[in-house]
């Protein structure tokens, strides 16, 4: 039986995200990165609102998407920690993306093949959507890791610095050995040192405890919202 | 993702298709400027036929085909304004004299950058969208700006310049864009008057240039005026909504368009009288109407779109005028306009602030890109 609280775990990594991405309007470093970065803040947005949109379904209480991504508070978020952390430069970006993607991907596989055929439905459509992601974020990893020595510090720095929050990724499921199998490669390959396991593991996002962060990012997601309770947009 | 999209533009695939139009009349002149496009292609062909030292001359350099037979130079001369005269459409690699070459590339250019820093009066409102919907139909729209700004750079590098100058030629005060994104989006419903105005706006003066005899701008401009009239129905729905709704929201739209009124019809430039380009660009057609036909156009569109809006426009003198067949309407504060073209703008000195720390800030992501890049190179060499 799908629970409420996994669906809610779902959306709001995909809703967190795509605020962190859209963050990133009219700010890269080249046009064509706006225009991806973009979309995969739209992508991600899309996968939050069907989400969120079943998530109140199941819940049956009457909560729609705008209710659910605007009338909660942070305690009442269940998404991971990994989303919520600031962007960054474009390496933290890069190394979150990189780390998200590759769990979004596997995740949407299994339910995909799952027994929920509304949550099979949309994991259909969204597991696709992950492996654009994942692409890109690889062949940036690979770009930063392997380009210049700048390049190379600051894409090393930001996967020792996202490391420990992929832990919680895999709390409640069996993913990470094929999440190694995918993430390891990419990091050899663009010459970074993957970090070792054993170390600070920060959880906590699908109880609702968040970071500091998460708080100021609802507060400007929501803000015009709350400003005209049940006005229509 | 770019390759699942295709080639329709975002906004609708977030938007959909399902309300009503307000800009179908400007939408149907696209297309028949599309229509034309393909069929002055169709005339060029048969008269390449019969015609060896025409048209053909200026494509493949003159004598090609019937060496020696025609001076070459005049021969290029006379192509051009044939071309011109016939309403046919200028190559990248045909002859064109210097000054129109160069008159393009400064409007193209200063038609993108205006797409690229026109991005962040909306992207203000991205975080803060007050619906998911409608979050993704903003993030959507001003993906496409960037889009439109990609097309414009590649139809000025058909010209010969290169991006990386042009957008140096931004970042530096050299070329301007467009003074309307000086100024703030201070509400919500600012990103509703955009797209119903600003782009509104946009459109009119740009649905003429799909008939522009420089072929890469014109098929340039069809494509971005067919996204620019999603755009302007985003943004209508939006103030239509607001406007609808509760008192405070309606009180949100009346002072948006109250603020965005005047700086809209500005955007058609200084009034034909103190016009400098103007007149070479008509016979070059590259314009084909006035600064003020095009402004009487557009408020003559939006007297009846704010009607249905239930809002009013801030012109007290406006009024229909039945012997010119047109509204009587206030100009806009010309000096206004050419103080925040010189940069004294509300939002001038904060635009190229932005803009040229994001282009600062990936310096080192671009040197990484290019180092990676020659590597590649190299290992398969
Ligand atoms: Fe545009
Ligand atoms: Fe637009």
């Amino acid at each position: 039986m799908t629970t409420v609280e996994e669906v809610l775990g779902l959306g709001d990594d995909a809703l967190v995200a795509a605020q962190r991405l859209a963050q990133w309007t009219a700010r890269a470093h080249e046009l064509e990165e706006d225009v991806a970065l973009a979309n995969i803040a739209l992508d991600q947005l899309g996968a939050a609102r069907l989400l969120l949109s079943y998530a109140g379904e199941l819940e049956g209480a009457g909560r729609d998407e705008d209710a659910l991504a605007y009338l909660r508070d942070d305690r009442e978020f269940r998404n991971v920690l990994l989303v919520e952390l600031p962007n960054g430069d474009f390496a933290v970006t890069v190394a979150k993306l990189l780390f998200l993607a590759a769990y979004q991907r596997d995740r949407y596989r299994q339910l995909a093949a799952g027994e929920d055929e509304r949550l099979a439905g949309i994991a259909g459509k969204t597991v696709k959507e992950s492996a654009y992601h994942l692409d890109h974020a690889a062949l940036w990893t690979l770009r930063l890791g392997d380009g210049t020595a700048e390049s190379h510090r600051r894409m090393q720095s930001a996967v020792d610095e996202i490391w420990p929050y992929t832990y919680e990724l895999f709390e409640g499921n069996e993913l990470r050995p094929g999440w190694l199998a995918t993430v390891e490669p990419v990091l050899a390959e663009a010459t970074l040192t993957r970090p070792d396991d054993g170390g600070w593991a920060p959880r906590g996002g699908r109880e609702g405890r968040h970071t500091e962060h998460l708080s100021y990012l609802l507060a400007e997601l929501q803000v015009l919202h709350r400003a005209h309770a049940g006005a229509s947009w | 993702m770019l390759q699942r999209k295709g080639s329709i533009c975002n906004t609708v695939m977030v938007y959909g298709n399902d309300f009503q139009t307000s800009a179908g009349d400007l939408l149907g002149e696209v297309e028949a400027a599309e229509a034309a496009l393909r069929e002055a292609a169709g005339r060029e062909l048969a008269g390449e036929a019969g015609d060896a030292g025409g048209h053909d001359a200026g494509r493949h350099g003159a004598g090609d085909r019937d060496p020696g037979a025609r001076d070459p130079g005049k021969e290029r001369a006379g192509y051009f304004d044939r071309i011109i005269s016939a309403d046919q459409k200028i190559e990248p690699r045909d002859d064109m004299p210097d000054a129109y070459r160069k008159t393009l590339i400064r409007q193209i250019a200063q038609h993108a950058h205006s797409e690229i820093i026109g991005m962040q009066p909306e992207a203000n409102w991205i975080t803060r969208a007050p619906s998911l919907k409608r979050k993704a139909i903003l993030l959507a729209k001003v993906q496409d700006e960037a889009g439109h700004g990609l097309y414009l750079y590649a139809a000025a590098e058909t010209l010969g310049a290169a991006r990386e100058e042009l957008v140096d030629k931004l970042l530096t005060g050299r070329q301007k864009y467009s003074s309307i994104f000086n100024y703030p989006t201070l509400t919500w419903a600012d990103v509703g008057v955009i797209g119903w105005l600003v782009d509104g706006a946009a459109i009119v003066n740009q649905v003429p240039l799909c008939r522009c005899s420089y072929g890469p701008y014109a098929r340039a401009m069809i494509r971005i005026c067919k996204e620019e009239s999603f755009h302007q129905r985003q943004g209508y729905e939006i103030l239509y909504t607001l406007a609808h709704g509760t008192p405070a929201q309606r009180e949100l739209a009346q002072d948006a368009v109250d603020r965005w009124w005047y700086p809209s019809l500005a955007m058609f430039g200084p009034p034909d009288s103190e016009s400098t380009h103007s007149e070479q660009s008509m016979q070059w057609k590259i314009k084909r109407f006035s600064n003020d036909d095009l402004r009487q156009r557009f408020v003559d569109m939006c007297v009846g779109q704010v009607e249905v809006l239930g809002l009013r426009l801030p012109d007290p003198a406006l009024r229909w005028n039945p012997q010119r067949g047109a509204h009587d309407f206030t100009e806009p504060d010309y000096a206004e306009l050419m103080r925040v073209i010189s940069g004294d703008g509300p939002c001038n000195r904060q635009r190229m602030a932005h803009r040229r720390a994001a282009h600062a800030d990936g310096g080192w992501v671009r040197e990484a890109a290019a180092a990676y890049a020659a590597k590649q190179a190299g290992a398969e060499a």
